[in-house]
C-alpha cells in the first residue's frame, strides 16, 4: 500500500497548530484552553493505545480477544449515553438501558454484514470486525442518547399532559405516543442528514480513509455505502428499542406515570 | 351491568386507605352522595384523589360496587373514577379532539354551543378550559367524580352553572368527592363534610 507515513515530527506540528489555537482561546478567554489541551492529550493516548491493541488482534485473530474488545467498546458507549442525558433512568436501568438496545442492534447487525455481505474467513478478522462494530455503535450510541435525552425530557416537561390523557382513560402506550414518535425521529435525523449530505458537503471519515490508504475510490464508495445502511438500520432499530423500553419504564404496572424513576 | 344498578345501588368504598402519611381512611358513599373535602393546603387533598384514581401508588383498597380497584384494567378504572385535576392540559390543536364522544346537552348546560368542538385550545381561557375539562370527562360517563376545586378559576355566574350540572349529575346516581376551599359551596352541594387536621380525615358538620 502507497501510504506515506507520518513521523513524529509531522505529528508534533499538527499538536502546535493546536496548541496556538489552545493558547488563543485562552487569550480570548473562552474557558476553553484547558479543555482543548486535555481532550487533545486523551485522543492521543486513546489512540495510541487503541492502536497498540489492534496491532497485536490483527496479529492473532483470536475470538475471545476480539470479543472482550468488543464488550469494553460497548460498555464504554453505555456510559457515554447515560452521561449524555440530562434526566436519566434511576439505578441500572439509567446504563442497562441505552447499553442493551445497543447490544442488541449493533451486534446482530455487524455480525451478520460480516458473516452474509463480507463472508471473510474466519468472518470475525478483527481488520473488518472492530471498525465496522466501532462505527456502528459509534453512531447508535448518538442515536440513542439525543433519542433518550428527549423522551425523558418531554415526559417531564408534559407530564400533566400524560396524567390528564391517563385519567380520561387512555392506555400509557397512547398517552406517551406522541413523545416517544418524536423521541425516535430525534435519534434517526443525524443519520439521514449525513446520508443526505454525503459526498456532496463532505467526503465521509472512512471513505476518505480508504482514499487515504490507496483503495481505488469506487471501492471505497461501496464500503461507505454499506457502513451507511448498516448504521442507518442499527441505529434505528437500536433508538426504537431503547424508546420502547424507555416508555414502558416511564410507567408501572398499574400504569401511573412514575417520573420518579427518571433523576436529574 | 345494566341489571345490577337496578338490584343494588352502587357504592363507592374506601378501604384503609392511605397516601403520604395520612392516617388509613374508610369511607363508604351511596349513589347520589356527594363528600367534600377541605383542609390546609399541603395536606394531601389532591394526593388523596389522585391515589383514588390509580394515578399514584398508595395503601388500602378502593372498591366500586365491591370490585377492588386493583381488580381492574387501569384504564377501566378510570373511566369510571374520573378525576377532574385542578389544572387543565391539552395536547391537540382543537377542543373537540379532546373528546371521547359528542355530549352536545352537557355542553349546552355550560354555556357553550356545539361549534366549541372547532375551537382552539390555544384561545380558549382558563376557566373555559376548566369547564371545557369537566365536559371531556363526563362525556365518558364516570359513575364516581373526583373534584379538584372545580370552579376556582370561574366567575359566579359559571361558578353556579358547574354547581347545577354536579347536582344533576348526583341526581341521576353519581357520587362525587368534591375537594374545596368554599364553605358555602359545600353546603350548596355536599352531604357529608370531611376534614383533614394533622393526619387524620375527621368528619364535620356541613
Amino acid at each position: 500500500m502507497n501510504v506515506i507515513a507520518l513521523t513524529p515530527w509531522d505529528l508534533t506540528m499538527a499538536a502546535g497548530l493546536m496548541l496556538m489555537m489552545a493558547v488563543s482561546s485562552i487569550w480570548l478567554r473562552l474557558g476553553l484552553g484547558k479543555q482543548i489541551i486535555i481532550a487533545g492529550l486523551r485522543t492521543t493516548i486513546q489512540l495510541f493505545l487503541i492502536g497498540f491493541i489492534l496491532k497485536v488482534l490483527f496479529e492473532q485473530t483470536h475470538l475471545g480477544w476480539i470479543s472482550l474488545l468488543a464488550m469494553v467498546m460497548l460498555l464504554v458507549a453505555g456510559r457515554e449515553v447515560m452521561a449524555r442525558q440530562k434526566r436519566r433512568f434511576g439505578g441500572w436501568w439509567g446504563f442497562g438501558l441505552g447499553t442493551l438496545s445497543m447490544f442488541v442492534s449493533s451486534f446482530s447487525i455487524t455480525v451478520i454484514v460480516l458473516l452474509v455481505i463480507i463472508q471473510n474467513d474466519p468472518w470475525y478478522q478483527p481488520q473488518y470486525a472492530i471498525p465496522l462494530l466501532g462505527m456502528m455503535l459509534g453512531n447508535t450510541m448518538t442515536g440513542i442518547a439525543l433519542a433518550l435525552d428527549r423522551l425523558t425530557d418531554s415526559a417531564w416537561q408534559q407530564r400533566g399532559v400524560i396524567e390528564a390523557r391517563l385519567l380520561l382513560g387512555h392506555h400509557w402506550r397512547i398517552a406517551i405516543r406522541d413523545m416517544a414518535r418524536d423521541s425516535v425521529r430525534v435519534g434517526l435525523v443525524p443519520m439521514i442528514n449525513a446520508m443526505a449530505a454525503a459526498g456532496l458537503v463532505s467526503l465521509p471519515g472512512m471513505m476518505t480513509g480508504q482514499i487515504l490508504s490507496g483503495t481505488p475510490p469506487l471501492e471505497a464508495v461501496k464500503y461507505q455505502i454499506l457502513i451507511m445502511f448498516m448504521i442507518t438500520a442499527g441505529t434505528g432499530f437500536a433508538t426504537m428499542g431503547a424508546v420502547w423500553i424507555g416508555a414502558r419504564r416511564l410507567f408501572d404496572e398499574r400504569q401511573r406515570l412514575r417520573l420518579e424513576r427518571i433523576s436529574k | 351491568m345494566e341489571q345490577q344498578q337496578i338490584t343494588e345501588s352502587p357504592v363507592f368504598t374506601l378501604q384503609d386507605l392511605s397516601v403520604n402519611g395520612l392516617d388509613a381512611i374508610n369511607i363508604s358513599m351511596d349513589a347520589g352522595e356527594c363528600i367534600a373535602i377541605s383542609g390546609p393546603s399541603g395536606s394531601g387533598k389532591s394526593l388523596l384523589l389522585r391515589a383514588l384514581a390509580d394515578l399514584i401508588p398508595h395503601q388500602g383498597e378502593a372498591y366500586y360496587n365491591g370490585q377492588a380497584c386493583s381488580s381492574f384494567l387501569p384504564t377501566q378504572w378510570r373511566k369510571q373514577v374520573g378525576l377532574l385535576p385542578a389544572e387543565s392540559f391539552w395536547w391537540e390543536e382543537h377542543v373537540g379532539e379532546h373528546f371521547a364522544q359528542q355530549c352536545d346537552e352537557k355542553l349546552k348546560a355550560l354555556g357553550f354551543s356545539t361549534d366549541v368542538y372547532n375551537w382552539l385550545v390555544s384561545r380558549c381561557s382558563t376557566g373555559e378550559r376548566q369547564r371545557l375539562a369537566l365536559l371531556r370527562l363526563l362525556c365518558l360517563q364516570p359513575k364516581v367524580l373526583l373534584l379538584d376545586e372545580p370552579t376556582a378559576s370561574l366567575d359566579q355566574e359559571n361558578v353556579k352553572a358547574v354547581e347545577l350540572l354536579i347536582k344533576d349529575y348526583l341526581q341521576q346516581g353519581g357520587m362525587v368527592i368534591l375537594v374545596s376551599h368554599d364553605r358555602n359551596q359545600i353546603q350548596r352541594l355536599a352531604t357529608r363534610h370531611f376534614k383533614i387536621e394533622g393526619k387524620q380525615l375527621v368528619e364535620v358538620s356541613l
